[in-house]
């Protein structure tokens, strides 16, 4: 289990379950053209925790994930967040997508792409703005206030969206493969955000991923799942210690092993072999 | 599908209202028309040579106008965006040329060449001359720096490398400038019959105003939105066809 | 020193001299074409300028010049709200777009002249239906390009949106609107130029004053010089108009041309 104790939240909060996902299902269309992306998902996730969800290319996780924010309506199941069932996108998650390029407002500068939502939420101006500085700077962009985000590397733009997130204040941060499209150094670095702001604001972060290490070397639990159409294939706990660092966690032994047991789940979810493999 | 359906009811609610409108004498009958009566007399028209004769006239005019531009912007057009020098001198000219509205010159027109079809044509050429010039100048200025070297450094002549090089990059300029001008000439076109008087579809619908034969003026303005949505429809066929590959066609601006 | 201070002297007298040299040029070529043969349509271009002070500077500037630009900027204004405005309605709403795009097609398909005379049978001569040409030329450009531009904002963008609950108003103003902007920008350029047409054809047709009518008269009366003046200005107009949009584009799309510059590199 994680250690938990530099999370901001009690104990027993920290134990709840705040995120539940009962037997979501997904098919497009319908008729003969149907297609069934998600067959069944069930899982729960605590407060406070960190989970990693991984799977084989085209498993359906983009679509999982805008189920669970409330983007698109399941066709089967439901999706609980705090005890309240999600039909539209909850006003406790922030969602971080991969296109940075995309999800940031190029109209807008770097300040008011991070203060808009809390514009939405009728914060007043001076709480506005202290929010918003605090977050960027947070992200290490407290000098790129008025930028626009197209005069930022990829890397700086998606830190402006992790901004963004994080002064919305949610209670679950979800973010999907927000590290796809960034080359390694930046990625190495963003990770390492992800974990920080993970501990510093004690917040519940659902992240997916298509890439193995990343699943592993960020998350406290990595959730695999199968080919389309999807279940979860294994749910697995991540024993390295809280505090990890690019080079020493990567080099463990156990770091190794994890790895190498993910990736065979992977490879077995590809063939299509719905069995979970023995612990580790 | 449904779209389809949705589409044709607001045709028909566009007719319903309107022949209500017209029936509820809001609008004096003599000057709106039902709209059963104008589509009856648009059918009467079409059965008339007459009618055709003042088709054929607008669309000489506009195609001669249209093809003048075309053949003038894309000579020109060539070989000034070919010579750097050309392009800098003309380029405060065209800048100041391009936005002066081509009604602006009707006068002139009629004081050269009287109220004829060649008076119509100085008017007709000018805008549409103007969209393809400005489009040619882009394509040329888009050939690639490191083909051209590349052509010249394998001796390919003058000739060669403009028509293996500089056509090919500059086509789907010369096409997208070709589509634009298309509309604009037909609008060009039925303005100068309007206010020259010269014959076809708009010196038509500028009599029937004068008579008053309102059912006649509608149904003409209706086969003019015909005629504008059939040029439409035409050039956009033949850009798809020429530029199937082109990121431009995928993307467009409305118009 | 001296040689480093001189360059840009150099610079900018090179630009000036392209600038500025064709026009010369072209003007003398005028100037002395028409200095002996005294061609009656062609009159000198001094003679042009004199006429131009004589009839512009004049009474005729309030009395002709200063209607016709009021009308065609309450015209063009209306035709940019009521344009955005529906556009916007029409673009976002799934059904309304279904229901009216075909004959929308058509109304732009409608050579914007023909409706001088509708209207005119409809409303009359005076400044109504003058301001009423202009807006049914007008309008279509801006609406379609609005519709277009309105729907085809980017999915991620509308879905983070979504997420972050951004909606009605503050969606509209900060994100739909900005997106579309390029799209609408292009719209208003086209009404731009087309309600300068739709002006002069407008007062051409039927009026008793305005710019049109007046190079008309002046074409009718044979007082050349006077409607080459006439067309200068209105070509001088047509200038100032586009001036004045670049300005205003460069301010509304600020963002999209530096993105589209970065991406360029």
């Amino acid at each position: 289990m994680a250690d938990i104790s530099t999370h901001e939240k009690p104990a027993e909060a920290a134990g709840t379950t705040l995120l539940s996902v009962r037997d979501l299902g997904k098919t497009y269309g319908a008729g003969p053209g149907e297609v069934e992306a998600i067959r069944s998902i069930s899982f729960d996730v605590r407060a406070g925790e960190l989970v990693c969800v991984v799977g084989p290319s085209g498993c359906g996780k983009t679509t999982l994930l805008k189920c669970l924010s409330g983007l698109l309506h399941p066709t089967s199941g439901s999706v609980a967040l705090a005890g309240q069932a999600v039909v539209a996108p909850p006003k406790k998650m922030a969602v971080v997508f991969q296109e940075y390029g995309r999800s940031l407002y190029p109209w807008l500068s770097v300040r008011d792409n991070v203060g808009l939502p809390l514009k939405a939420r009728r914060l007043p101006r001076g709480e506005r703005d202290d929010a918003v500085r605090a977050a960027l700077e947070e992200v290490g962009l407290g000098h790129a206030l008025s930028t626009y985000p197209w005069q930022l590397s990829g890397g700086m733009q998606q830190r402006v969206a992790i901004a963004r997130a994080i002064a919305y204040q949610p209670e679950v941060l979800v973010m999907d493969e927000p590290f796809a499209a960034v080359d390694a150094q930046t990625r190495a670095d963003l990770e390492d955000l992800v974990r920080r702001v993970w501990q510093d604001l004690g917040v519940t972060v659902i992240f997916v991923t298509h890439d193995i290490d990343e699943s592993v070397y960020l998350g406290e639990r990595v959730l695999v799942l199968s080919s389309s159409p999807t279940v979860v294939q294994e749910d697995l706990a991540v024993d390295l210690p809280s505090e990890r660092d690019q080079i020493s966690t990567r080099a463990l032994p156990r770091f190794t092993e994890l790895r190498t047991h993910v990736h065979e789940q992977i490879q077995r979810a590809k063939r299509g072999d719905r069995t979970a493999l023995p612990a580790t | 599908m449904t779209a389809r359906v949705l589409g044709l009811l607001g045709i028909l609610g566009f007719l319903v209202t309107w022949e209500v409108a017209a029936l509820s004498g809001a609008v004096s009958r003599t000057y709106l028309p039902t709209a059963s009566t104008t589509l009856l007399r648009l059918g009467r028209e079409l059965t008339t040579p007459d009618f055709w004769v003042t088709l054929g006239d607008t669309v000489i005019t506009w195609s001669a106008g249209l093809g003048i531009a075309v053949v003038a912007a894309i000579a020109l057009g060539t070989v000034v965006g070919l010579v750097p020098f050309l392009q800098k001198a003309t380029h405060s000219s065209v800048e100041f040329l391009r936005p002066i509205p081509s009604v602006a010159i009707i006068p002139l027109a009629v004081l050269v060449a009287g109220l004829s079809r060649e008076a119509a044509l100085m008017v007709v050429v000018y805008a549409p001359f103007w969209q393809v010039f400005v489009q040619v100048l882009h394509g040329v200025a888009d050939v690639d720096p490191v083909a051209q070297d590349t052509a010249r450094s394998y001796g390919l002549g003058r000739l060669d490398r403009l028509r293996h090089l500089v056509l090919p990059t500059a086509l789907p300029y010369v096409i997208t400038g070709f589509r634009l001008a298309a509309s604009v000439a037909l609008v060009l076109t039925i303005t100068a019959e309007l206010v020259i008087g010269n014959p076809g579809l708009g010196r038509q619908i500028e009599l029937y105003r004068s008579a008053p034969d309102a059912p006649g003026l509608y149904a003409l303005v209706l086969v003019t939105g015909g005629l504008g949505i059939v040029v439409n429809l035409a050039t956009r066929m033949v850009e798809r066809r020429l530029l199937r590959w082109h990121p431009s066609v995928r993307r467009e601006e409305a118009l | 020193m001296r040689r480093i201070r001189l360059r840009p002297v150099l610079g900018a007298l090179r630009t000036l001299g392209y600038a500025a040299g064709l026009p010369a040029l072209a003007l003398l070529a005028w100037a002395l074409a028409t200095d002996r043969s005294a061609s009656l349509y062609f009159p000198p271009p001094a003679t042009i300028a004199d006429a131009f002070v004589e009839t512009w500077f004049g009474p005729a500037f309030t009395e002709d010049v200063l209607p016709s630009l009021g009308r065609f900027a309450a015209g063009v204004l209306l035709s940019m709200v009521i344009g955005i405005v529906a556009g916007t309605a029409i673009g976002t709403t799934r059904w309304l777009r279904d229901l009216l795009e075909p004959m929308l097609e058509f109304f732009r398909a409608v050579p914007p002249v023909v409706l001088v005379p509708v209207l005119m049978l409809m409303l009359g001569v005076g400044d109504t239906m003058r301001i009423a040409v202009i807006v049914s030329g007008c309008v279509w450009p801006v609406l379609l390009n609005t519709v277009e531009g309105v729907r085809g904002v980017d999915t991620v963008l509308t879905e983070t949106s979504r997420s972050y609950r951004v909606r009605g108003g503050l969606s509209l103003r900060y994100v739909v609107l900005p997106a579309a902007s390029p799209q609408i920008m292009a719209g208003i350029r086209l009404c731009l130029s087309i309600g300068l047409i739709l002006m002069v054809i407008s007062e051409m047709f039927a009026s008793s004053s305005g710019l049109g009518y007046r190079i008309v008269y002046f074409q009718r009366s044979f007082m050349i010089a006077q409607m080459w003046s006439g067309i200068v200005l209105l070509g001088l107009v047509g200038v100032a108009v586009a001036g004045l949009y670049g300005i205003a584009e460069r301010r509304v799309l600020h963002w999209y041309h530096g993105m589209r510059e970065v991406a360029r590199g």
